[in-house]
């Protein structure tokens, strides 16, 4: 009864705290996310923060996260502090394009919108709707369905700014985007952003991003990333999270597969408090391909929670999920994965695999598949596993000099290793198996600087 | 080099190992022979520190050391190595990482630096060499995938690398074909020293032909019931076990 009340006063709160802003969100943006702001806060007033009687929130306590004190702002807040000291460097070998934002807000240290040789643009979201808002007015709030989540709705009703990368028709290739979302605040803080990714026909985007904290405060992000391939366009999508553990995170994200796209769709967790990751795909056209992928290494009290849904919307297609997470301490997780396939969606191939690792018998994981499976033709398989290290071969390392602790290690790491396989960009690759390597070992500092960019400002 | 006094072991409240003894100094080659689920491979896992069995008696110093005292790994750093009869699969550890992981960990032990890259692979290519070990096998995650044989080839080759003090080889010859056994025997010669010893368990005479034994001895029932030079794997070859069982009964 008091979670219920709770929930109540809190949908109330937001509600409240858009209607005080309203005139100033709505002067402040371009008509592309005004146009539907309305209509994704009535959404909001009917849906509210999902509690646990949502069928895909059971497993999260989302409205706990929301019911802590944060600070909530429209407009973008001054930075104290000298954030490019923090950025100078760059993963060797990898020519990457940097979008960095902090607490949601495109941060200037260069231009807002950067026209890359090859056509590529990237920057901030609110200035590629002033600039360009017929392209963006095709794409914007077209995949993410803010009618069915009220965290969608919330985002959509107060989207501002974001990160926006465009690659054109038959573009891109080489350079690797970085998005860099900082969280930086003196105060607790809730942070929205709003992103747009379109690769156009036969063109390719490498996009990393790295979410992480600079402050030692308590934040709430609840960001909304849509992302649409054109015919025969590929993707390369590595999600890196690495906030601190008082740090909360629901990242949703829409992937649209037009004929003959594919894409990689990669979320490697590190570090934050609870973490509730969406990704929907939707195979809209036919010989799309999809990987979606997650590996989480979490301890203490922290929570991941991953809910895919891939539609199979077209005949020839293939999906292809695979989660692992490693959970010590008290660490908590979810799987639920839910695939789809339409009547028409023929020759459809879809593969779905959660393997868990609990370090200890506080550890506890949540695994459901989901098949809902319309059309006659069609090879569909899952799997689910929760099992410890294999004792023998931790002693069969042991009996060649290898310290039990360094064994246990060297197969947390061999599990993972079927995901980081899955990076195409080698040093990128390199990079991430490098900080996992150090997650497990407790080593991965959790101070502050950017562990793909800085190492050594640590 | 090796002293195993009155050893008993369990596993599950059952007593596998009901006392043995044997005793093997340096320069020793020892054959262990004996019928199926006599306790083979559970002295040899004993000996190498596996904790699933539990040690109810007895006594095992290793060059004056209380062996029983020390973590698997140790014993390992301390020269001890077993050739496993089922060597384990471990998909995503590389061949290579594995092998500079022991090395490393096994130099620690010792007091040296590291070994660098070049000279590492250096090495392994030499072992490689020497166990006619096929390239693409090190580059695979341990024992992922390898046949009976190369399993078995893969664990002298890690002997090679780690050249220990005492090696236990538990039916190192079990699943070789002929060229192979040829090969690994071999192998195996090539890494005895004066100062090294070796127990091999086997059940078959003919790798005694190419690794001749300076001691053999039969395991029955947990117990070592007969030991005798190399001319008693002949004997067994011919007779078979029971004659010694008979033996023991009068
Ligand atoms: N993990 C285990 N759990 C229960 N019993 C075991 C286990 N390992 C060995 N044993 C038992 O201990 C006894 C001795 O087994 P061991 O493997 O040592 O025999 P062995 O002499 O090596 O036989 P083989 O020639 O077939 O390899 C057998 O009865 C076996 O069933
Ligand atoms: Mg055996």
């Amino acid at each position: 009864m008091e979670a219920v009340s709770e929930k109540i006063t809190l949908d109330n709160q937001l509600t409240d705290w858009y209607f005080t802003n309203r005139d100033q969100l709505m002067s402040s943006s371009n008509s592309v996310f005004n146009s539907v702001r309305p209509a994704a806060m009535e959404s909001f007033r009917k849906l509210g923060i999902p509690d646990s009687s949502f069928e895909n929130y059971k497993s999260t306590n989302i409205p706990k996260v929301f019911l802590s004190p944060l600070h909530k702002y429209i407009e973008q807040r001054k930075i104290l502090f000298a954030v490019e000291d923090l950025f100078h460097c760059d993963i060797p070998e990898l020519d990457t394009e940097l979008v960095l934002l902090v607490n949601g807000w495109f941060y200037e240290n260069r231009p807002r919108l950067q026209v890359l040789p090859g056509g590529m643009i990237i920057g901030s979201m609110a200035e590629a709707a002033k600039e360009y808002p017929d392209l963006i007015k095709q794409h914007y709030s077209k995949y993410a369905d803010y009618e069915k989540d009220g965290l969608v709705a919330l985002n959509t009703a107060f989207a501002q700014d974001g990160t926006f990368i465009y690659v054109p028709k038959g573009a891109g290739g080489d350079r690797a985007v970085q998005i860099v979302n900082v969280l930086l605040s003196p105060e607790d803080l809730f942070v929205q952003h709003r992103n747009l990714v379109i690769v156009e026909d036969n063109a390719t985007a490498r996009v990393v991003v790295c979410d992480h904290s600079l402050s030692a405060r308590h934040f709430l992000t609840n960001s909304v990333t849509e992302i649409y391939l054109g015919p025969n366009s590929h993707l390369d999508y590595v999600k890196l999270q690495n906030e601190n553990d008082n740090s909360n995170q629901i990242a949703t994200s829409f992937v649209h597969q037009e004929r003959g796209s594919d894409a990689v769709f990669n979320t490697i967790t590190l570090h934050g408090g609870l973490i509730r990751n969406n990704v929907y795909t939707r195979l809209n056209g036919e010989g799309a391909s999809n990987q979606t992928l997650g590996l989480s290494l979490v301890d203490e009290t922290q929570h991941i929670d991953s809910y895919t849904f891939v539609d199979h919307a077209a005949p020839n297609c293939n999906s292809h999920q695979n989660f692992k997470y490693i959970l010590d301490d008290q660490a908590t997780a979810a799987f639920t994965g839910r695939i789809l396939v339409r009547q028409n969606a023929q020759k459809t191939i879809a593969y779905q695999a959660n393997n868990n690792i609990l370090m200890t018998s506080e550890a506890r994981v949540n695994t459901k598949p989901q098949l809902e499976i319309y059309a006659d033709d069609v090879k569909c398989s899952h799997g689910a596993t929760v099992g410890q290290l294999d004792p023998n071969a931790i002693f069969y390392l042991q009996s060649r000099g290898i310290s039990k602790r360094e064994a246990r290690l060297l197969l947390m790491y061999a599990f993972g290793h079927e995901i980081l396989n899955k990076i195409s960009v080698e040093p990128l690759r390199v990079r991430l198996s490098d900080l996992v390597d150090k997650r497990l070992r407790g080593e991965l500092s959790r101070c502050n600087s950017c562990p793909l960019h800085c190492q050594e400002t640590c | 080099m090796l002293s195993i006094r009155n050893l008993k072991a369990a596993i599950n409240g059952r007593e596998i190992l009901k006392g043995i003894n044997l005793e093997v100094k340096e320069g020793e080659v020892h054959a262990i022979m004996g019928p199926n689920g006599s306790g083979k491979s559970t002295l040899a896992s004993v000996l190498a520190g596996r904790d699933l069995f539990t040690v109810t008696g007895g006594e095992v110093l290793f060059e004056g050391k209380n062996l029983l005292d020390l973590s698997p790994e140790v014993r390992a750093r301390a020269g001890i190595f077993l050739g496993f009869q089922y060597p384990v699969e471990i998909p995503g550890v590389s061949m290579t990482n594995f092998m500079r992981t022991a090395i490393n960990e096994q130099r620690k032990y010792r007091g040296l630096p590291e070994m660098n890259a070049t000279e590492f692979l250096k090495l392994m290519r030499d072992k490689k060499a020497l166990m006619e070990i096929d390239s693409a096998l090190a580059s695979r995650s341990v024992n992922e995938g390898f046949s009976g044989g190369e399993k078995k080839k893969n664990e002298i080759f890690q002997m090679a690398m780690l050249e220990p003090r005492l090696a236990i080889l538990d039916e190192t010859d079990s699943g070789l074909d002929i060229d192979a056994l040829k090969t690994v025997a071999t192998g195996v010669n090539r890494l005895r020293r004066p100062d090294n010893a070796m127990i091999v368990i086997t059940h078959y005479q003919r790798l005694l032909d190419y690794i001749v034994p300076d001691f053999v001895h039969v395991l029955s029932g947990g117990r070592i019931v007969k030991s005798g030079d190399k001319t008693l794997a002949y004997e067994l070859e011919e007779k078979g076990y029971d004659w010694i069982k008979e033996e023991n009964e009068e």
